[in-house]
């Protein structure tokens, strides 16, 4: 080279050995020591937040899965009068438990076993599990039989923790009488005014119900709209709106979709309130946009190169989707789908204007019978004067999170067996 | 025998393959390539060799319709695959493409089976009517390819964990299960080292004759050795196009002499 180099006479040597040089070094060091220690800092807060929340929640739910429960003695051949176990056996046994007069039985053994005010003691709609137990056993009618029935919510929460002076006084006179045992009625039932007697069973299976029309509904349309909007859409000013509106749409808060669900499905179509159907239509225009958006990002993601390939030796532009494009963007698009079900499936606030707030004591039987979802159920729980709930809203938590749980990981599991290695 | 850029040229035994006939191509307001006519004939390989830029891949594209995937891209002019006009509306792409392989300068083997990255051409075109006939044309395909003997014992392992040479030969043997009557072929080996380039070269000397054969390529020596016939492109014009031995020892054009010596490009 011959062209004049002035900054060779100009510059001084650098002094790699220098001062200067050391201290710029340190505090390069010093830095990046800085950032790993923030960094490492917000992941141990995170994650003591997340613990702290989890053992509140376990310890205060697991307890909600059990019930404190005092023995009745019942002479059953006295109060029936010798009724015999072939009675409750097969199809009529219902019937004849219902004509029996069971809850006076109940209350009669109460009254011999624990005095006038005896009833006060027991949960007042204990008597069904004693039902339930004879058409599970009808042999026990025909001798004494001892059944564990649950005690009265301010009772339970006396024993369990520490309740009202009343009922601490009862406990302690009770004593050695008090057991724990595991409260399977809070599986298998719905809501009840009664904290004994509440169920989580309606809750989930509405919950079921409603993500599964959510998923029908949000999952194809989704796709197919991302399918749309990048392979065959023409990109002009008409596109770019959409793109936007989605975007926007994405961001919405969840009770606008509630609104909207209130009128469009009851005002306008006249679809039952309270019900699964419109619960999961409502859910699905809000968990749709999230889906397009991800299938859309996961669409454009899969290379040119094998759109090409397959244009390249005659598959059509349909073929070219549905044999390349959609299978190899599939893994993006269930990760978008999680997401948009969790938020989905956690949803309150829409649901609440669509009625789903209701008291409701049976589970569902169908998609337009008057539903209840776990979020709701849960909010309706914490609101509760009654300190029996307390605990059963955190063991809702609990089958809530599980549920979260079960899906997320069925997601995944559908994900990793979709994904390609490249 | 020599020609230049505007006058129609003889091309070699029996009627022409392929015909286009004043080709201009615009992207958008840009043209890219600028009123090109040549014949590619079925006994021959034809190579387009130029500058980066010059529009070869362009043009190539034009042969099989590949440019219909870029929105802005407008072609005029007359392409012709066995008299037929390819840029008729009569004229199914889709069949086309099938008549008119490719090979991209990348390999971009199906991320499937080697199998299925052979068989999908067929099975979609319906050209096999049992599970043996589409072995059978997965089994010639490959041999063809000269591939059959690396694979044949792990045609169910996917097309991807295959080498750079080995994918692209594959990508070879997928354009000739559908039975092209022209290949297309994109600087296959630019992204091969010199071994795998080799084998290319052998493979495309094995099936010529079988199938017409158009090849763009950036290197000089690979258009010698492979083809037998050479056009030169240069700012999307065809500066001269004719048998390669005559292009490569006497050239008309002095850009052509310019750009074999080595002068430019």
């Amino acid at each position: 080279m011959n062209s004049p180099t002035i900054t060779d006479m100009e510059r001084r040597p650098t002094e790699w050995q220098g001062v200067e040089m050391q201290k710029r070094i340190k505090r390069r060091y010093a830095s990046e020591r800085r950032f790993k220690a923030l960094g490492l800092a917000a992941i141990l807060m995170s994650a003591g937040f997340l613990a702290f929340l989890l053992i509140v929640m376990m310890s205060n739910g697991f307890r909600g899965f059990t019930q404190t429960e005092l023995p009745l003695e019942i002479d059953f051949p006295a109060a029936t009068g010798g009724a015999s176990a072939s009675q409750f056996e097969g199809q009529n046994g219902l019937a004849n438990m219902q004509s029996m007069g069971l809850q006076d039985i109940v209350n009669n053994s109460i009254e011999i076993q624990y005095g006038a005010d005896g009833k006060d003691l027991f949960s007042s709609g204990g008597w069904t599990a004693v039902g339930s137990e004879i058409l599970n056993n009808p042999d026990m009618v025909e001798q004494k039989t001892i059944i564990y029935l649950p005690v009265d919510a301010a009772l339970d929460v006396a024993y369990k923790s520490d309740g009202n002076e009343e009922a601490e006084a009862r406990v302690e006179q009770l004593g050695d009488q008090l057991s724990t045992g595991f409260n399977w009625n809070f599986l298998i039932s719905s809501d009840a005014t009664d904290p004994m007697q509440v169920g989580i069973w309606g809750a989930l299976k509405g919950s079921l119900i409603t993500m599964f029309i959510t998923l029908l509904l949000a999952f194809p349309v989704g796709v197919l709209a991302a399918l749309y909007l990048e392979e065959y859409a023409p990109k002009n000013r008409i596109t770019d709106l959409i793109e936007v509106s989605i975007n926007n749409l994405a961001a919405v808060p969840s009770i606008i979709f509630g609104l909207l669900g209130l009128a469009v499905f009851l005002n306008l179509f006249g679809l039952p309130r309270s019900a699964a159907l419109v619960g999961g239509l409502t859910l699905a225009l809000m968990t749709m946009p999230v889906i397009v958006i991800s299938g859309r990002n996961a669409v454009k993601s899969v290379p040119p190169s094998i759109r090409e390939a397959a244009l390249g030796i005659g598959a059509s532009p349909l073929q070219v989707v549905f044999h390349h494009v959609l299978p190899l963007a599939l893994p993006g698009i269930l990760t978008g789908t999680i997401i948009g079900m969790a938020r989905a499936l956690g949803e309150t606030a829409p649901l609440l204007m669509i009625g789903m707030r209701a008291f409701i004591a049976t589970p569902p039987d169908g998609v337009t019978a008057p539903a209840t979802v776990l979020p709701v159920q849960i909010f309706l729980w914490s609101d509760e004067v009654n300190r029996g709930f307390v605990e059963k809203t955190s063991a809702a938590i609990i089958v809530l999170l599980l549920f979260l749980l079960t899906m997320n990981a069925l997601a995944i599991y559908l994900r990793n067996r979709f994904e390609t290695r490249w | 025998m020599t020609n230049s850029k505007n006058e129609m040229i003889s091309a070699g035994d029996g009627s022409p393959k392929m015909t286009t006939r004043n080709v201009n191509v615009f992207y958008g307001d840009k043209q890219a390539i600028n009123d090109v006519s040549i014949d590619v004939n079925m006994d021959n390989v034809t190579a387009f060799i130029g500058p980066s830029g010059c529009g070869k891949s362009t043009f190539l594209r034009c042969l099989n319709r590949m440019n219909d995937t870029i929105p802005i891209a407008k072609v005029t002019g007359e392409i012709t695959l066995e008299g037929e006009d390819i840029y008729s509306p009569t004229m199914d792409v889709v069949q086309l493409r099938a008549r008119v392989g490719m090979v991209f300068q990348k390999p971009n083997p199906f991320p499937k089976s080697i199998y299925d990255n052979v068989a999908y051409g067929p099975r979609i075109h319906g050209l096999a009517a049992g599970k043996d006939e589409l072995d059978n044309i997965v089994e010639t395909s490959l041999q063809r390819a000269g591939l059959w003997g690396e694979v044949k014992d792990r045609l169910l392992d996917s097309g991807t964990a295959l080498s750079g040479g080995q994918q692209q030969r594959l990508c070879i043997a997928r354009a000739i299960a559908v039975d092209p009557e022209v290949i297309l072929m994109d600087e296959p080996c630019s992204a091969l080292d010199p071994i795998a380039t080799a084998k290319i070269e052998e493979l495309i000397h094995e099936i010529r004759g079988r199938y017409a054969i158009v090849i763009v390529t950036h290197n000089m020596q690979q258009a010698a050795r492979v083809s037998q016939r050479t056009a030169f492109f240069h700012l999307g014009t065809l500066v001269e196009y004719g048998e390669t031995s005559e292009i490569f020892t006497n050239p008309t054009e002095t850009q052509t002499r310019d750009y074999i010596t080595g002068r430019y490009g």
